[in-house]
């Protein structure tokens, strides 16, 4: 994108897409308001955060029509910050350290 | 000597030089949130209750609409470099400028009551992790805000010897700012909702 009238064709998208984050934004809080249950509410929020995030890599940042050599970086960087979030749920199944329960044995009454 | 490839693209890569640099740079970013992030995720599992309602949601959100705002002043500043008007490029990085010390004004404001509430980083694991995340990503935008002060200033008078370059200097700028928002899109439902 580096032509003048190109870029005027794209200046409305850059405010839509403004407008439009300031909507989720709105949507994110108002459902914050609605107290749901944990695991939905993180949900959601989640999905949200994603989608405008995703907005502004691909417009903003202008992703969506960059170069292969930039997307080659990316998705090294996604691999390695999906093993680094994978880290947590890792622990949860590290078992060293904890006491393993022997149940006791019966007592007989004698 | 010249150093090559600042307006031009290498053949190879199809790239100036300063383009791949600032991604690889925003590679490494993503990296160091991701590190807290996932140091969030750990302390967050692993503690038996987590506090909910001890941030302003209202100013959090505040801040969000206003680091948005951010963004699109600051693609508009470079998209007015890419049309030649000078003028504007000045006004909306001005206003860019401005956005981001009221993000710091707030935060300013947020960090002072936590203080006089004794919610300092030692009070408790949520506190601790809220002041990490938080500081260094206000650390990011001081940073963003010294940049912006430079091609406001002395770095201005690059556009009259060489504007094409002056031009992918606010193309990295920007880059690096739309990077701060999105880290700031994650951060507020991660402290201030969930």
């Amino acid at each position: 994108m580096s032509d003048s009238s190109d870029i005027k064709s794209h200046l409305g998208k850059y405010w839509m897409i403004g407008a439009a984050l300031l909507v989720f934004t709105g949507i994110t809080v108002a459902a914050n308001q609605l107290h749901l249950v944990v695991p939905l509410a993180i949900t959601v929020a989640l999905v949200i955060a994603i989608t405008k995030g995703s907005m502004v890599a691909a417009v903003f940042m202008h992703l969506s029509h960059e170069k292969k050599w930039i997307y080659g970086s990316l998705i090294l960087t996604v691999v390695f910050f999906i093993v680094l979030m994978t880290i947590p749920f890792l622990t949860i199944n590290d078992t060293i350290g904890t006491p393993i329960h022997v149940s006791a044995p019966e007592h007989t009454g004698h | 000597m010249d150093i090559p490839y600042i307006v031009e693209t290498r053949p190879d890569t199809g790239l100036a030089n300063g383009k791949l640099g600032i991604w690889l740079f925003l590679a490494s970013e993503v990296m160091l949130f991701g590190a807290l992030f996932s140091t969030y995720i750990i302390l967050r599992v692993g503690a038996p209750e987590w506090p909910h309602g001890e941030l302003n949601v209202w100013l959090g959100a505040g801040n969000t609409v206003i680091l948005i705002s951010s963004s699109v002043t600051m693609v508009m500043a470079w998209a007015s470099l890419k049309m030649k008007d000078w003028g504007k490029h000045r006004l909306y990085l001005m206003l860019t400028v401005g956005l981001a010390l009221f993000f710091l004004v707030n935060k300013y404001f947020e960090y002072a009551e936590h203080v006089r509430m004794h919610e300092l980083p030692s009070h408790s694991t949520f506190f601790a992790i809220y002041f990490t995340l938080t500081g260094l990503h206000g650390l990011h935008i001081l940073g963003g805000v010294v940049v912006m002060l430079y091609f406001l200033g002395p770095g201005a008078k690059m556009w009259k010897a060489n504007p094409d370059q002056f031009t992918n200097r606010i193309e990295y700028t920007g880059l690096y700012w739309h990077f701060v928002d999105l880290v700031w899109i994650f951060l507020f439902p991660v402290l201030y909702l969930l």
